[in-house]
């Protein structure tokens, strides 16, 4: 197999990916492009990347062996990629310190994003505090309610958190809001996308900063075992924190990739964010990819308990991975994640993020069925903390 | 000769300028649209662009996106808004165009829509979200089917960009008037003028303005420096209010 070089020069990965938004943002987006590859290229860039991951992210994060979690599954060897670890709690500071950097570098002193959960929001607010950049936040007025915690963690970091109402009030209608600021400020603005989706080069960009994960699991793992894991498994909301982690191991075709989305409810239920399970291929906030729609073409609400995973939508590189079959697409309900979310704080003392406790749900199934020999590495992309609330509703009978 | 080529020759002649009012298909029920387009192509609109509602529209500010929630809720669907223009085409001579998002058009498969649009008498499209560098995905079937593509430009698109997108363009070329989404402005920036007039310059087909403008003083103004305007928000507001005098005084205030 030839060695892997997506996206083509028009940002598409084979029918998806692209740049699917209005004229106004054109300027804006091929600037960015040119930008990006400039940067690349200067050694001073990358090496400021590589200083603020150590200084002040606190890479490399942990490859840990989890060594009661393989013993509960009775398979194959599990290992937690520590994302959790990082500052701000998520491995949303890889994509904010670099795109930060970015912007700085074009000069553009402020900054517009999305957030769901609201790690992205707080791991921007947080960068543009670290660099003295305007920060602006569209979060949906749903998910303003379910993490309240971090929308005041991300005012104290000087952002200011404005209240998305319309549609789902989540991640979708804060991403349509974002990008009608954006469009309202392309001039002094840019927008810090916060997961591998939108118009190129977004996916490519939080993709290659994001890859960081990938490469040091990949060092951590042979230093450790002397060969490649033979399976990897990242949650997919968006698609970043499984991006960062799968592309590395792209050209290494004996390395499974399993992504594993949201079945909320049940995946045969409405209720869920399956997008590459359940949808099929459609255009929303600039890229071709798997959509959750209905026959018209309309764009429908998704569900999950964790709000990270809570997007009707997929990178398009996922959606060209399913296409292809480089990576598989699995689901799990808010009911497993909800029993991982506890089994993993008490077998390994690691309060996972809810999104993150759906890959270690799958893990569990998956290393049931694998030899002993074996080895997985779970994408533990953050920490649990924002959601312990959420849970605790949910265990004394709360709202649900 | 396409419809719309005919209405801008027409003008040509008698020297006026175009007015394009915008509605939302299906606002107030499918049912009402013929009355509406009716009611636009006798007060003399010079073409009418039918907007097709979407979940998610980026490119609109509240109104519009208000006016496509009720459309929505109406059950109003691409598939129906092409069978009842089918079925009222024949009593309308005005040129339609179709505003619509990408994704409705790609549900539906665009070989499908191209074909099924041409049968109901559709002269142009309008596709916000589809720039140039995307455009393959649906020009040559819309060129065989001589249905016109109306580009965008803006006031943040480079001029060389502007002179190849206008000489790209057919029908005429829609030239953006403010940095931001669809709806009632009162005021424009300084450099919208100049943005015309050197939009006007370059472009070898007519050079419509469109978005945020609502009132006769605005197109008396913004048409001074172009071939004409597009209203949209304001004429959703008029229908939406039954206000038939105010809708008729904005449709021919470039009428002398």
């Amino acid at each position: 197999m030839n060695k892997y070089t997506l996206p083509d020069e028009k940002g598409h990965f084979g029918i998806f990916g692209g740049r699917y938004v209005p004229e106004t943002l054109m300027q804006a987006v091929l600037e960015l492009e040119q930008a990006y590859f400039e940067a690349k290229k200067d050694p001073e860039f990358q090496s400021e990347i590589d200083r603020l991951l150590k200084e002040y992210v606190g890479r490399e994060t942990p490859l840990y062996f989890a060594g009661n979690l393989t013993n509960f599954a009775g398979g194959a060897k599990i290992y937690l990629k520590r994302e959790d670890l990082n500052h701000t709690g998520a491995h949303k500071i890889n994509n904010a310190i670099g795109q930060g950097l970015l912007a700085v570098r074009m000069g553009k002193r402020k900054i517009v994003a999305e957030t769901g959960a609201g790690q992205h929001g707080v791991a921007t607010a947080t960068v543009c505090a670290l660099l003295n950049l305007d920060c602006i936040i569209f979060m949906g007025a749903e998910d303003i309610k379910r993490q309240a915690l971090n929308v005041f963690r991300m005012e104290l970091l000087g952002a200011k958190v404005v209240g998305v109402t319309e549609g789902s009030a989540t991640l979708k209608d804060a991403v349509n809001e974002a990008l009608r600021y954006w469009v309202a400020n392309v001039d002094d603005t840019h927008y810090l996308l916060g997961s591998v989706m939108g118009p190129h080069p977004f996916p490519m960009l939080v993709r290659d900063f994001q890859s960081v994960i990938g490469k040091e699991t990949k060092e951590q793992f042979y230093e450790r075992e002397g060969s490649l894991p033979d399976a990897i498994v990242a949650c997919i909301g968006g698609g970043s924190n499984s991006m960062g982690m799968f592309h590395p191991f792209i050209d290494n075709e004996k390395v499974k990739l399993y992504g594993v989305e949201a079945a909320g409810l049940g995946i045969e239920t409405e209720y869920h964010a399956a997008s590459l399970t359940k949808g099929r291929p459609g255009v929303l906030h600039g890229a071709l990819m798997y959509l959750l729609q209905n026959e018209d073409g309309q764009i429908q609400e998704a569900h999950s308990i964790s709000a990270g995973l809570d997007y009707p939508g997929v990178g398009p590189e996922h959606s060209y991975f399913k296409e292809i079959g480089r990576a598989t697409y699995h689901s799990i309900t808010d009911q497993e994640a909800l029993e991982s979310f506890k089994l993993l704080t008490k077998l390994e003392g690691i309060i996972p993020a809810l999104e993150s406790a759906h890959a270690v749900a799958y893990s569990i199934k998956l290393a049931s069925k694998m030899k002993k020999t074996e080895s997985i590495v779970v994408c533990l992309s953050g920490r649990g903390d924002k959601d312990v609330d959420t849970v605790r509703n949910i265990m004394g009978g709360g709202k649900r | 000769m396409n419809r719309l080529k005919q209405a801008f020759a027409e003008l040509d002649r008698k020297h006026q300028k175009a007015f394009v009012p915008y509605i939302m298909a299906g606002d107030g029920g499918i049912e009402t649209l013929k009355d509406k387009l009716k009611i636009l192509e006798e007060m003399g609109a010079t073409a009418i662009e039918i907007g097709v509602p979407f979940s998610d529209p980026v490119a609109d500010g509240p109104t519009i996106q208000q006016a496509g929630i009720r459309a929505l809720q109406n059950g109003t669907s691409l598939t129906k808004i092409i069978e009842e223009l089918s079925i009222i085409r024949n009593s309308l001579s005005v040129p339609i165009l179709l505003m619509t998002y990408l994704n409705p058009i790609y549900s539906y498969g665009i070989q499908r829509f191209v074909e099924n649009i041409q049968i109901a008498g559709v002269d142009g499209c309008i596709i916000p979200d589809l720039p140039l560098e995307e455009e393959e995905i649906i020009v040559p079937m819309l060129n065989k089917a001589n249905i016109q593509l109306i580009r965008l430009v803006t006031l943040t698109t480079p001029l060389e960009r502007i002179k190849f997108i206008s000489q790209k363009g057919e029908g005429f070329l829609y030239a953006v008037t403010i940095k931001g989404t669809t709806g009632v402005r009162n005021n424009f920036e300084q450099e919208l003028s100049g943005f015309l007039k050197s939009v006007k310059e370059m472009s070898p087909i007519p050079v419509l303005a469109g978005f945020g403008i609502s009132d006769e003083k605005q197109i008396k103004e913004i048409s001074l420096h172009c071939d004409g305007v597009i209203v949209g928000s304001k004429i959703i507001e008029c229908f939406q209010n039954g206000d038939i005098e105010s809708l008729e005084k904005l449709v021919s205030t470039l009428k002398f």
